[in-house]
């Protein structure tokens, strides 16, 4: 595993790399640069903090390098800026402590981007820098003497341009340099009262941690305004907080505001440090971006071609994902009925694999172009620098129902699916903001209701009132779910996650030209983690969903219906039973076909699924559903596209119609309630199709969204979104079925 | 030559002025404050958002946008033309 001239005590466990730096240093390329696919995403334990390992192979053998968010400081104010400190001392869940810190940073602003490093050096940890965007900086006339520069910080300095893997290869050397000569960078000098209250502060935690705090740590408690560690110990320990008042009184005293006292001194220590190391040649140039930006956030013009922009990433999500969604639906079709011929002797095994396994792949397998094409071009978005400009641009629409400028395109995305949309939240930095977004994004009309949509519109509302009543009614259903969205998100942020008004303090990066392995990177992750992780949920859900509509399935009523279906077609055709019993022998004549719909339509009516329709369909009663517009409804939780096929089975015209077909739409429109109150009128009235497609709007039917909310935040919001639409859209049908029976 | 004390709020689109002080809420100092926005530096108001709100400055190099009601409590001194 190692070279010869390993030591015998060489570690037991690979080498233990953080990687830290900035947003916006290019951290990501470096990180990919140096794993390639050898990387792992996973998430902290307790948060929603994204947790990147990847393997590296260094000359005294493997190491993990694992990547940190990228942060401006170690400021610990939030859960999720804490793991950062957590992983950096070692307290980290399953994380051993770094045995070295590669610190990313930007050369075109080097003593800004020192500042972490400066912190870093705090925590005695040995360290790299990487200078990246190198070639940017040499470029703009900025003259870093890099050897000047590692002498005066102690520590390996390596030029990098992480885009173009440029300097990667020098960096592992370095590695093994800062590791065995413990190179570590200059610590600041805290005053020694700073010192002193450190111990103090020690004394006053006493045994109350969980874990012994390092001096760092309690430091951190003393200058953050807003500490995560400190409003944990006060609950167990209020003398804590007292000890920490006390060491903030004591740095007053020496002039110093405990709040910018750090920022101060660790500034002016840079400062010294890096003096007569960076020259500027000429003047300061800020590249191209000072004037793309003059259009981009422009007033006027920043909105148009924003505005552009979005109708271009919608239109290509929802238009270029069509063909591809198309053919995997055909592929599913063709491979359902290749492997159903194989199983065409035992009919309930047939039916398990073609219509609960492989429907239920196909669930999630559908997603995928969408999936594949938003993470296209959320990476360009991002990579290029434009998101932060997006940001800019929509954050007051957004900040007053509690949310900001960064929840405009996962929101944007949810009117093409909801799934991608609520991945690209992962954007948004705030866990509450994020959340908040997770939650109103599947409220956004998907793609997956249009078909529900246009099969009752054409059916219902195009015949009796015209195409421009009936281009209006879709028109007005893909805004029902984002009206009721809003006041969602006010109430959620305000009383619910008690979110209190987020800084949007963000910075808007240097134009840059995205890199495209970065870019596939990014699709490649999104769319292995959807399957990996949300497609065995969705798979679990579907066949259940189909167990339901197959059992019990008792032998017996199949020949009681084939019975029935002879006597009445001899009947009718004047025929003798014998005749039509031949003729049924031929499978694809019409009869057969016929017949094998009315066996399924029967099987669907005294199944489980079909016996639960019947009992709750007194719940949807006052929405005017029957019962057969319930068991759809109930079939169509796992995705709601399969009220389609359903309400085809049960009006027994066979499960593969779609909503262009003509037979769906006459048989529904000529459908009468044959029992209860209303008996002989049609079932389908205007209300009921407003009330239905209400319903369809608001309701969480989306197995593979469920999953996934589960995925970014828990089961609990998970579940809990899912019966708070299912209520909400139950109360929104209600509404328009009442209201429209007043008026109808 | 007269300074005037006034806020980052009050620049008006493409000025430049020297920070006084940073009295907004803690946090959003602190987060100023690592960015790289310290007393005696100079900021330039870069935009305002089509809204009116957030607005965009730049400071040794960096552009950053941050709202309104952020940008009230950084005090700035701007040194303009007496009129």
């Amino acid at each position: 595993m190692t070279t010869a001239t390993a030591e015998v005590a060489a570690p037991a466990r690979p080498l233990q790399i953080a990687l830290i730096g900035n947003p916006n240093t290019g951290k990501t390329s470096l990180f990919n640069s140096m794993t390639g696919l050898r990387q792992r995403v996973g998430n902290y334990p307790g948060v929603t903090v994204e947790k990147k390992v990847g393997m590296l192979f260094l000359p005294s053998g493997p190491a993990n390098l694992v990547d940190l968010p990228g942060t401006y400081s170690l400021s610990a104010t939030s859960l999720d800026e804490r793991v950062v400190i957590d992983v950096l001392s070692g307290h980290a869940a399953g994380m051993p402590k770094p045995d070295v810190v590669i610190c990313v940073v930007d050369a075109t602003n080097l003593r800004r981007n020192l500042f972490l490093a400066s912190q870093i050096a705090d925590l005695d940890l040995p360290m790299v820098i990487a200078l990246n965007v190198w070639d940017s900086a040499v470029k703009q006339g900025i003259n870093i003497d890099v050897d000047a520069l590692s002498k005066r910080l102690g520590v390996p300095v390596i030029p990098t341009v992480a885009r173009k893997g440029t300097g990667v290869k020098s960096l592992p050397a370095a590695i093994a340099d800062a590791v065995d000569n413990q190179r570590k960078m200059v610590k600041i000098e805290w005053p020694e009262a700073v010192s002193n209250s450190v111990e103090e502060i020690r004394d006053a935690i006493g045994d109350s941690a969980d874990v012994s705090l390092t001096d760092v740590e309690i430091r951190r408690m003393v200058f953050d305004a807003d500490s995560a560690v400190l409003r944990h110990l006060d609950q167990v320990n209020p003398g804590v907080r007292k000890a920490i008042e006390k060491a903030r009184e004591v740095l007053r005293q020496l002039g110093l505001n405990p709040m910018a006292a750090e920022a101060v001194l660790h500034y002016k220590h840079l400062e010294q440090l890096v003096e007569g190391v960076i020259r500027q040649q000429g003047e300061t140039d800020a590249g191209a971006t000072e004037s793309i930006d003059r259009i981009l956030i422009h007033r006027g013009w920043g909105l148009v071609v924003f505005l552009a922009m979005m109708y271009l990433v919608f239109q290509s999500v929802y238009s270029w994902a069509g063909p591809f969604m198309d053919l995997i639906d055909t592929a599913k079709g063709w491979v359902q009925g290749i492997v159903g011929g194989w199983f065409d002797s035992t009919p309930m095994l047939q039916s398990l694999v073609t219509d609960g396994l492989i429907e239920g792949v196909g669930a999630f397998v559908i997603f995928l172009p969408q999936i594949l094409i938003l993470f296209f071009f959320i990476a360009l978005l991002e990579d290029t620098g434009y998101m932060a400009r997006a940001a800019f641009l929509m954050d007051k629409l957004l900040s007053w129902c509690g949310l900001n400028g960064k929840s405009f395109v996962p929101m944007l995305s949810s009117y093409a699916c909801a799934i991608p949309g609520i991945l690209a939240t992962r954007t948004i930095e705030d866990p509450k903001t994020r959340l908040a977004t997770i939650l109103i994004a599947p409220f956004m009309s998907c793609s997956a209701r249009l078909p529900v949509y246009i099969l009752l519109i054409g059916a219902f509302i195009e015949p009796r009132y015209g195409p421009w009543v009936a281009g209006f009614t879709l028109f007005v259903m893909h805004f029902v779910g984002l009206a009721v969205a809003i006041p969602i998100a006010w109430i959620l942020t305000r009383f619910v996650l008690k979110s209190k008004a987020q800084p949007f303090v963000m910075e808007m990066p240097p134009y840059r030209i995205p890199r495209l392995r970065d870019v596939v990177w990014r699709m490649w992750a999104g769319a292995q983690e959807f399957i990996t992780r949300a497609g065995t949920i969705i798979l679990a859900i579907t066949v259940i969903v189909w167990a339901l509509l197959y059992f019990p399935r008792p032998p017996e009523l199949a020949e009681t219906v084939t019975a029935e279906f002879i006597a009445e077609a001899a009947s009718a055709n004047e025929l003798s039973p014998t005749l039509i019993a031949m003729e049924l022998d031929d499978p694809d004549s019409e009869l057969a076909t016929e017949l094998g719909h009315r066996v399924d339509s029967a099987y669907i009516n005294q199944s489980y699924m079909g016996r639960m329709g019947k009992a709750i369909q007194p719940i949807f009663a006052p929405a005017g559903f029957d019962w057969k517009i319930t068991v759809g409804v109930l079939a169509s939780f796992p995705a709601r596209e399969v009220i389609i096929s359903t309400l085809g089975v049960i009006y027994s015209l066979g499960g593969d119609v779609d909503e262009e077909s003509g037979d769906l739409r006459q048989t529904i429109a000529n459908a009468h309630w044959t029992e209860g109150p209303l008996i002989g009128k049609p079932i389908f009235t205007i209300p009921v199709v407003l009330a239905i497609m209400v319903f369809f709007a608001l309701c969480q039917q989306c197995g593979a969204t469920v999953a996934v909310i589960a995925k970014e935040s828990s089961w609990a919001w998970a579940i809990g979104s899912f019966i708070g639409m299912t209520i909400l859209a139950w109360i929104g049908a209600v509404i328009v079925y009442q209201v429209g029976s007043l008026f109808g | 030559m007269v300074s005037n004390i006034s806020t980052l709020n009050d620049l008006k689109i493409g000025e430049r002025a020297q920070v006084v002080s940073l009295d907004a809420d803690d946090s959003i100092n602190q987060r100023l404050m690592v960015m790289g926005l310290l007393p005696e530096m100079s900021v330039t108001m870069v935009q305002v958002a089509p809204l009116g709100d957030p607005i965009a400055i730049e400071f040794e190099g960096r552009r950053v946008s941050l709202r309104r009601a952020e940008a009230a409590g950084v005090v700035v001194e701007s040194k303009k033309q007496s009129s």
